[in-house]
């Protein structure tokens, strides 16, 4: 049987589900992950599917160890969504659900930096559609300023590989260190899609407003493609050990006081990010390992806690913990998935998050990053606070809210029940999983100390939860908004702007017209620097006045749109 | 008997009271354990005794506590940037 590239099944896929009947479609998209891991299993290792353009080798698979786990895992994601979602009519969200998990596989298999740019773009494109699928204001807003950011990130990808170009004369996507603009540029793209602290908050913004299903689509596809590239591009620099420290640092205190549950749950997805970017940064094999290991777990566990917050917000209508609560009289069976969920992410022993961020942490140990450790073990102990009690507490167990619902629809449970199995398997029997990482895995889990320790850590982190509830000390859920950095786009610079406007007065137009022209004449003479120079001749001046023209237009759309 | 009035497992406070008393217990318990086994350790840190268990309610403790502060200065009424 010969192979295609992996994102052609799926974009094939999702031009049947664009004209297919609804009873058709849903059957569809549950063959369309199948086939497409049977196409996957028949690609062989290396170069495939390469063409030339222009002088450039392009890429489409490029297959080794890790962009076939990654590959296998994007591809049970997508059949544990369209699982999830086999209720869903909505043509919209079936479509663009499909062509975004097509893209994410597209990106993981790229062999060059612009293949891989062109499905970074269609990762931003298909999937902001599952956030506009929500079909309310608050979802329009937050999928626009998604969208714009997205799509910088995708700019600045360009950027950066045509300046690798420029100087190597290479486009092939390969290992590369922090030093030149081009590297920069890159690490920049990854960092906006990985949710670096500062870069983070397009992520807590628009997946909560998404629907049901298009938050559990979410959760898995971006950020990882993001943790793919990293561990492709940027292994072993150091500079991702302190980021990814912080990252896994700064969101639990804000998942703490979040009331929207799918937000906290947001917040959370940024906080295991970053144990996977510490392990890329670390760069031995044993994190690299434990990085990739543990964006798999990450990928089924926060898939399945988001399917029971979607349940819950299907039945209910409601998605704050001030307005939840009692709900595991309605609705036991999502609370039993959401406790292994809960349970998985929080590491305990026999659940998966036990097997792979220990790896990470272990690394951190050997490589003397004692205050990154240190640093990483606080994130445990808060991600089993904020993650692992306040989900299940706060939605169903704490105050009864009164609330009396339905149980979850079929399908919805029997996706919950298939993570949840995952869940357990991968923590009970992990080698399965170890046989599948990059390098050889020499790292037993199960000893006797890692078992205590664990215990100790998460029992004293439920403790202190006990301990505060009954000294009245933690904070309630209260219905409000949190400010993060959005405020600065989504106020600050609003209100610079008109500020501005009203100061100046009409010299502003005036001002945004010699803007244009200056634009204008910025492009007629990189025209004739192209002309009179060739392409690739002297890169400087376009590279800069690319650079320009990108500062200038992402400053433009940010105050124009947001 | 309606639905509504239907008594659950966590109604009868009583169960609630076991809940927490198997948590005392469990806590106990790898307390204790830390006393017998013999732990293999990667850093000096972590072999003071009960190194985990006083690192995670101290850490879960202060989380909490900053957390709350931070609510001071970031949290706004839920139609703040509806308005």
């Amino acid at each position: 049987m010969s192979s295609v590239a992996p994102f052609v099944v799926f974009y094939a896929g999702a031009v049947l589900l664009a004209v297919a009947p609804a009873p058709l479609r849903r059957l569809l998209a549950l063959l369309v992950p199948v086939v497409g891991a049977l196409n996957l299993y028949g690609l062989p290792d290396g170069t495939g599917a390469a063409f030339e353009l222009f002088d450039y080798t392009l890429v489409l698979v490029e297959m080794d160890r890790l962009s076939s786990l990654f590959g296998y895992l994007f591809h049970l994601a997508a059949f544990l969504g369209f699982i999830y979602a086999f209720d869903v009519r909505d043509r919209m969200q079936q479509v663009s659900a499909m062509l975004y998990a097509g893209s994410a596989l597209g990106a993981v298999f790229a062999g060059d930096l612009l293949t891989l740019f062109v499905f970074w773009e269609m990762l931003a494109l298909t999937s902001v559609f599952l956030v506009l699928a929500r079909r309310t204001e608050r979802s329009f807003g937050a999928a626009m300023r998604y969208l714009v950011i997205q799509v910088t990130s995708g700019v600045l990808l360009l950027a950066g590989a045509l300046a690798i170009i420029a100087d190597t004369g290479d486009a092939r996507f390969t290992r590369m260190t922090l030093d030149g603009l081009g590297p920069w540029l890159i690490f920049l793209a990854i960092g906006i899609k990985c949710c670096f602290p500062g870069l983070h908050n397009w992520l807590t913004d628009a997946y909560p407003e998404s629907t049901p299903a298009g938050t559990v689509f979410l959760s898995a596809f971006t950020t990882k493609v993001a943790v793919y590239a990293l561990a492709r591009g940027f292994p072993g620099t150091e500079l991702l050990v302190y980021i990814g420290a912080t990252m896994a640092m700064f969101p639990i205190f804000f998942a703490v006081i979040e009331n929207d549950l799918r937000r906290v749950l947001a917040y959370s997805l940024i906080n295991q990010v970053g144990f996977m970017v510490c392990g890329i940064g670390i760069g031995t094999s044993m994190a690299i390992n434990g990085a990739v290991a543990h964006a798999f777990n990450d990928v089924v566990f926060k898939g399945l806690l988001f399917m029971t917050m979607g349940a819950v917000l299907l039945r209910t209508g409601r998605m704050n913990g001030s307005d939840l609560g009692g709900l595991y009289k309605s609705m036991p069976w999502t609370t039993g998935f959401c406790i292994v969920g809960a349970a998985s992410i929080s590491a305990f022993p026999l659940f998966s998050g036990f097997v792979s961020k220990s790896m990470v942490m272990v690394a951190a140990l050997y490589e003397h990053y004692e205050i990154v450790w240190l640093a990483l073990l606080f994130a445990s102990a808060g991600v089993f606070h904020h993650a692992g009690i306040k989900i299940p507490y706060f939605a169903f167990y704490a105050h009864d809210s009164g609330i009396r619902c339905q149980e979850a629809p079929r399908s919805m449970l029997v996706a919950m029940a298939l993570a949840a199995g995952i869940c357990i398997f991968n923590g009970a029997y992990p080698w399965l999983l170890y046989d599948m990482l990059p390098f050889p895995v020499d790292y037993e889990p199960y000893t006797v100390a890692h078992i205590l320790t664990q215990s100790q850590l998460l029992f004293f982190s439920a403790l202190a939860f006990v301990w505060l509830n009954l000294k009245g000390l933690y904070p309630p859920e209260l219905p409000s908004t949190n400010l993060d950095v959005e405020w600065s786009y989504r106020r600050l610079l609003p209100a610079a702007a008109t500020a501005v406007r009203n100061v100046v007065g009409g010299g502003f137009s005036r001002l945004a017209g010699g803007g244009q022209a200056l634009a204008a004449r910025t492009v007629a003479g990189t025209e004739s620097l192209l002309v009179g120079v060739g392409l690739i001749g002297r890169v400087w001046a376009i590279r800069t006045t690319a650079l320009w023209i990108l500062v200038l237009l992402s400053g433009y759309v940010f105050v124009e749109y947001l | 008997m309606s639905e509504r009035d239907k008594t659950h497992l966590f109604d009868n406070p009583r169960n609630v009271r076991r809940l927490i008393h198997a948590l005392y217990g469990l806590c106990g318990l790898t307390l204790v354990l830390d006393f017998v086994v013999h732990r293999h350790v990667d850093h000096p840190w972590e072999a003071a005794w009960g190194f985990y268990s006083i690192y995670g309610f101290v850490a879960c403790v202060l989380l909490v506590l900053v957390a709350k502060e931070m609510r001071k200065v970031i949290m706004r009424k839920e139609d703040y940037y509806d308005e």
